[in-house]
């Protein structure tokens, strides 16, 4: 089957069980007992198998499935949740997440059997069934409780040993669950026989006329072609009783003996799961009706970034309401057009401008709206930091917990994908740096679990996120001492520099103050990356903390990245964009306050050299205005240095929708992308940042 | 536009219809070359071109293609002809390329669609010396006349 169309939706959907998997057992951990998690789990995970199945990931299939089994026993109360445990199914998480991205990569699963997991969830079904011992010793896996069915059964009761396929399980569990009889018959012919193959035919029409014959071993044709030794097994459906079918094969001659049981669905799986059918088939089909609905988590595909194409594109899932208002947006556009049409036919001029504005008033909206399409909750992002936390505290050995608010509030799609890494590493910060050790926290009079905040809100035009601790806070002499140790310092400059200066200092690059490097964080690089992954989404962050009462690190974002405030100039004629965010000032020069120094031209602007950058020089084009003029210096900051563009003229602040360039000409290093000007001409927008 | 004329496909082609690919044909100086359609976006008139500073002299900027941003470049330049002539009948042919994404080139003129089959067109021989047979991928004969059909990944390609 051609499943390559379905793939998308099968990422999408993937992801979405997975995630919600991550959230359910972590509740789980919390109240082992409730019902309505262990159900969601239930479903989640058989609706991973189902699916994994239909798109013939075997791996993957035969991981979800012993997961399944495991799931089933904590519902039937059979098995209880432990920690251990829980770790296994995070570790098994963590394999079909590795899955899932071999397959949007390559769309391929790879060819990892994780067969460790395996044998692990087998242990622990092995020892709930053995009266809930921990699974310390005695691992007897999957494959071997298999073989034991038939040894244990009487040998002549062949048909347990038939393999069920994937369809014809649907068929026996849809029949199951509709109260039919399901049996297992076993026909063995007369050693003497002459014409088996006519007789087995024989008695395999009289059970086919009482039931329906659901698999067949050896398959019908064998039997037809006598490509089979003295038995052959069925599994069957009927509406009657076992009896009467055993009766009437029996009756055909030549026939030694007929035996038959009823047939246990997944009686071909591990055996204790056979108790648990009769549940687990209505869960089946409940969960296989409502696949989608049982989730409300956006899907959150490609957050790796891979050097080849990925096999799916990224998604956004939209809201039918919003589509609805873009509909009826576009609806009325169509409409102002007509009516213009319609002027322009006839005598006009007069409707003119009331077109005009109800055109304005649609567009306006329309972006608006398109806008939000592009809004995706944070939720996605944040939604894996519970389990990362809870990782970390077994790691580092404290004991902590994450609250989390906020986690509706929209952003961008494009920003919501970058803003993972940044907010990971402030939060393995709050965790490894920011929180003490229990014995010291004792010490102090908190309580003995640290806590970490991460609230998200809508703030005017900016999206506020906070990751806020109540820890020990930045000891701000050991981060002066270290950053004079360091050399990113020197111990004149420290003396001038305010408390919020020497905080700051910890987003310099190659700054860590932890005493030991650790595997969580402490490679010196965390926060400066913040830093710059922040300000390349236009954003901002800051830190305000209090020695022994904790610190906040507060990130600040645009809502959403296409839409800037840009100052408009001129050089040489062109028209260019430099965005607000990076303007201090502008000044009025004259030529005589340029100087030169180390052959660099630079102002002295109210005591500080700042150097200037002639942006004729670098777009490489003439200036339109004579050497001896006024030069016009916009000073742009990028983080702590300053330089001064020359521009021959200012045009005015607008606000610009932001184009990209292209990858045919993304070379251009001081051209960060274009914008479309009023009057359809293409301006280019300048990088201060790459020009300093 | 100039009305473009389809031809091509006469009784004894129809059998290798299904073969035949049909080419824009456009003018750059006095020969003809031919473009796939199949690449073809949009054909545009001559419009005004935002230039992109320290880019190769063959990019000529950029263009706003119903608030699009798209790269234009200049296959005179790109094949070592003379600059371009900005004339009445001067158009940019919006090119998508799966590779290279959409770029507009500017050519003299464009002036029909002609359909050619597999027999109509041998392949250009390959000659390592002159530079310009790079860009060719064969030529098409079409009614005693001569169409060079391009190679557009190798126009597109940056040297």
């Amino acid at each position: 089957m051609d499943v390559n169309q379905y793939l998308e939706i099968f990422l999408d959907e993937t992801k979405e069980h997975l995630e919600s998997l991550n959230t359910q057992i972590l509740n789980l951990e919390q109240e082992p007992e409730d019902t309505d998690t262990i159900n969601e789990i239930f479903r989640a995970a058989h609706s991973l198998k189902g699916m994994a199945g239909t798109m013939g990931y075997k791996r993957m299939q035969t991981l979800t499935h012993d997961m399944e089994n495991v799931f089933s026993e904590i519902r039937n109360g059979t098995m209880k949740v432990n920690s251990n445990l829980i770790d296994t199914l995070f570790q098994c998480l963590d394999a079909l997440e590795e899955y899932t991205n071999n397959i949007q990569e390559t769309a391929d699963e790879g060819t990892n059997d994780n067969q460790q997991l395996i044998n692990q969830l087998n242990e622990y079904l092995n020892a709930s069934k053995n009266g809930g011992e921990a699974p310390a010793k005695a691992p007897a896996p999957a494959a071997e409780e298999k073989n034991e069915v038939p040894e244990e059964g009487a040998a002549e009761e062949k048909w347990k040993t038939i393999n069920v396929g994937e369809s014809e399980q649907v068929v026996l569990e849809a029949a199951k669950s509709q109260g039919k009889n399901i049996f297992g018959i076993s026909v063995y012919i007369q050693e003497n026989c002459l014409l088996k193959a006519a007789r087995a035919f024989q008695v395999y029409k009289e059970i086919e006329e009482r039931s329906e014959v659901i698999v067949c071993n050896p398959p019908v044709q064998d039997i037809e072609d006598e490509k089979f030794d003295l038995d052959f097994s069925l599994i069957v459906i009927a509406d009657c009783e076992l009896d009467e079918i055993l009766k009437s094969a029996g009756n055909v001659s030549e026939i030694e003996k007929v035996v038959g049981a009823v047939y246990e669905v997944e009686v071909s799986e591990a055996k204790e799961e056979a108790e648990t059918t009769a549940v687990a088939t209505q869960e089946e089909k409940k969960s296989a009706k409502t696949p989608a609905k049982t989730q409300n988590a956006p899907a959150k595909a490609n957050e790796k970034k891979t050097a080849g194409k990925p096999v799916a594109n990224r998604t956004v899932r939209v809201d039918i309401e919003k589509l609805d208002v873009l509909m009826n947006l576009v609806s009325e556009l169509i409409i102002a057009k007509n009516s213009m049409v319609a002027d322009s036919r006839g005598e006009g001029g007069s409707g003119f401008r009331e077109h005009i504005e109800y055109l304005e008033s649609v567009t306006t909206n329309l972006h608006e709206s398109v806008m939000k399409v592009r809004m995706v909750p944070i939720e996605s992002v944040v939604s894996k930091f519970p389990r990362m936390i809870r990782d970390l505290s077994k790691k580092l050995n404290k004991k902590m917990e994450l609250y989390m608010s906020g986690e509706e509030t929209e952003l961008d799609r494009t920003v919501v994908d970058e803003i993972g890494d940044p907010l990971m590493h402030l939060l393995r910060n709050a965790a490894d740096h920011g929180l003490e050790s229990g014995e010291l926290r004792i010490k102090r009079g908190k309580p003995e679990v640290g806590s970490i905040f991460l609230n998200a809100y809508q703030d005017g035009n900016n999206v506020v996120i906070e990751v806020k601790d109540d820890g020990n806070g930045i000891d701000v002499e050991s981060v002066k001492n270290k950053a004079i140790e360091r050399g990113v310092i020197t111990a004149d400059q420290a003396l001038g520099m305010s408390e919020k200066d020497i905080i700051n200092l910890l987003f310099h690059a190659g700054f860590s103050t932890a005493k030991t490097i650790s595997d969580v964080s402490g490679r010196g690089v965390g926060l400066d990356v913040v830093k710059s992954k922040i300000e390349s989404l236009s954003g901002e962050v800051e830190v305000k903390s209090s020695l022994e009462e904790g610190s906040t690190w507060t990130i600040r974002l645009p809502l959403t990245l296409a839409i800037i405030q840009a100052l408009m100039v001129t050089v040489g004629g062109e028209k260019y964009a430099i965005s607000l965010g990076s303007i201090q000032t502008i000044e009025d020069i004259s030529p005589d306050d340029v100087k030169l120094v180390e052959n660099r031209e630079v102002i002295n602007l109210r005591g500080s050299v700042i150097p200037i950058i002639r942006l004729s020089r670098e777009l490489d084009i003439e200036s339109s205005k004579a050497p001896d003029e006024n030069i016009m210096v916009v000073i742009v900051k990028k983080g702590e240095r300053y330089a001064g563009l020359v521009v021959d003229e200012l045009i005015g602040q607008q606000e610009i929708v932001i184009k990209s360039l292209g990858k045919y000409i993304s070379k251009c290093r001081i051209i960060s992308g274009a914008t479309i000007l009023g009057d359809g001409e293409v301006a280019l927008i300048l990088d201060a940042n790459a020009l300093i | 536009m100039d009305e473009l004329r389809v031809s091509g496909l006469d009784g004894a082609d129809v059998k290798a219809g299904y073969d035949a690919q049909q080419y824009i044909v456009i003018k750059l100086g006095h020969e003809q070359y031919g473009i796939d359609i199949k690449f073809i976006d949009n054909i545009v008139r001559m419009q005004h071109i935002t230039r992109v500073p320290m880019v190769a002299d063959y990019l000529k900027g950029v263009i706003n293609l119903r608030g699009e941003v798209i790269p234009v470049m200049s296959l005179r330049i790109k094949m070592g002809l003379p600059a371009d002539e900005m004339t009445k009948a001067t158009r940019i042919i919006i090119l998508k390329l799966e590779q290279h994404g959409t770029i507009g080139i500017i050519v003299d003129e464009v002036r029909e669609v002609v359909t050619l089959s597999p027999s109509q067109i041998e392949r250009a021989a390959y000659d390592g010396k002159e530079d310009k047979t790079s860009f060719i991928m064969g030529i098409g004969k079409h009614e005693n006349e001569l169409i060079s059909l391009l190679d557009l990944n190798a126009v597109a390609l940056e040297k």
